[in-house]
């Protein structure tokens, strides 16, 4: 696997990671009565540069250390945050991906962003500080690695814009060469989970390519064409060469027949299960051949509605 | 029975360590063919053969199988060095043993692994 630049994976990160997973909680208030001397200690001890304002369980404002500071300035300790503090608070959702954070700090200079849910309740704080700290953390966890490649490309079939967008992914597979056996229908798995397809049904199609990819390395002259044609809603697999053919395709059909060699079958193939495992786990197959001029195979799955590709938002557990 | 626990089993060497040791393993099955364990193995399963040959990561790859005890290996340095460095890269657990497969499943059994045609 190429290695991703780190910097790349921040972008990612900063699209895909939520706000309510950097974020800092229980959140330090304080009410409008509170005195800036008391305010004073509650910055000191709790080493933060700002606080919201709550009065009622509602967001009423925010006051940082420059607000303190001119209060101290003037000399009002005994001035309460109620008189001193900012009533225009920028707040985020907990909801919002890290983006918007980011936009905000950008755009406004605040120094922390207290976050509401959607009722409107501040169930967090965040500062630049906690999303680098998300960030980082997320970057040390590998299996983040995975998640971004399927983020990235399960989004080509919404950030593409046609009537109709398919992806068509061609293999050609050498006859008889079984060190690179499942090398094809592995990768045709890979790219569709990393399209976003459920496991299960990636499972179903690369066991039917598998099937199709061993039988062109064992039975044909001269190799063929893997193809997967990849639909929102189905899957379409092509296996196609040019030789020998099948003489009786009925016969082909049946559990255990198989006219594979001897030395193939000491490795363990030739058990005449292919074309059934392949029927077995498509919703449709049809397969066609001439001795002497060669075959095609062609298995069809669909894909449920609520599975459709593309169509899910990436998976952050 | 954890997959991390095979590592623990006697007789039984670790070739590539499992990426997901806590992960249960779902059941067990034992074939050299490797067309049967296309149609029955399942995700999660332990597969136990005398097969050697880097197809069979490639089948438990494709299944998302818990891993692969190879039996009747007497000696390691037998395996193809294909089929480890295929484990590694596609992170399938492998492991060897110089016992027979018949030993290995009763072993397995015992610990508590079901076949995938019973519970």
């Amino acid at each position: 696997m190429t290695a991703i630049p780190e910097i790349t994976r921040v972008q990612e990160l900063i699209y895909e990671l939520k706000i309510e997973q950097v974020m800092s909680r229980p959140v330090i208030t304080v009410t409008p009565d509170t005195r800036i001397d008391q305010l004073k200690e509650i910055l000191r001890i709790n080493r933060i540069s700002g606080v919201p304002v709550v009065q009622d369980n509602q967001l009423v404002g925010i006051i940082s250390i420059e607000d303190l500071i001119k209060a101290l300035e003037r000399g009002e300790m005994q001035a309460t945050v109620g008189e001193k503090m900012s009533r225009q608070v920028i707040t985020v959702s907990a909801h919002d991906s890290v983006v918007e954070a980011v936009k905000r700090f950008e755009e406004h200079g605040v120094g922390r962003l207290p976050v509401l849910d959607s009722n409107g309740q501040l169930v967090g704080i965040l500062t630049s500080g906690d999303i680098t700290r998300g960030l980082l953390h997320a970057i040390g966890l590998g299996y983040h690695q995975e998640e971004i490649r399927r983020y990235r490309a399960s989004h080509i079939f919404e950030d593409i814009s046609s009537d109709r967008t398919s992806l068509i992914l061609c293999y050609h597979i050498p006859a008889r060469e079984l060190q690179k056996a499942g090398e094809a229908s592995s990768k045709i798995k890979k790219a569709l989970y990393r399209l976003g397809a459920q496991p299960g049904f990636a499972r179903r199609v690369a066991i039917a390519a598998y099937e199709a990819e061993m039988n062109l390395i064992i039975h044909t002259l001269h190799g063929g064409d893997l193809i997967a044609e990849i639909h929102p809603d189905k899957v379409r697999l092509l296996a196609m060469d040019d030789g020998p053919g099948i003489p009786d395709i009925e016969q082909a059909m049946q559990p255990g027949f198989s006219t594979a060699p001897d030395w193939i079958r000491d490795l363990g193939f030739g058990a005449g299960m292919g074309l059934l495992n392949i029927k077995r786990c498509s919703d449709q197959m049809m397969l066609d051949s001439q001795v002497g001029v060669g075959t095609r195979l062609e298995v069809l799955f669909y894909l449920k509605e609520e599975n459709v590709l593309g169509d899910r938002a990436p998976s952050t557990s | 029975m954890k997959i991390r626990e095979i590592t623990g089993l006697p007789d039984i060497t670790t070739l590539v360590p499992p990426q997901t040791p806590d992960q249960e393993i779902s059941g067990g099955y034992a074939s050299d063919l490797l067309s049967c364990v296309m149609a029955r193995a399942g995700a999660g399963n332990i597969w136990v053969t005398l097969q050697t040959h880097p197809n069979v990561v490639a089948v438990a790859s494709l299944l998302d199988l818990a891993g692969v005890i190879i039996t009747e290996c007497a000696d390691i340095a037998k395996i193809d060095a294909a089929t480890i460095e295929k484990a590694r890269t596609e992170n399938v657990a492998l492991f060897a043993t110089p016992l027979t497969t018949f030993t290995i499943v009763a072993r397995l059994a015992r610990a508590g692994v079901p076949g995938i045609d019973e519970g």
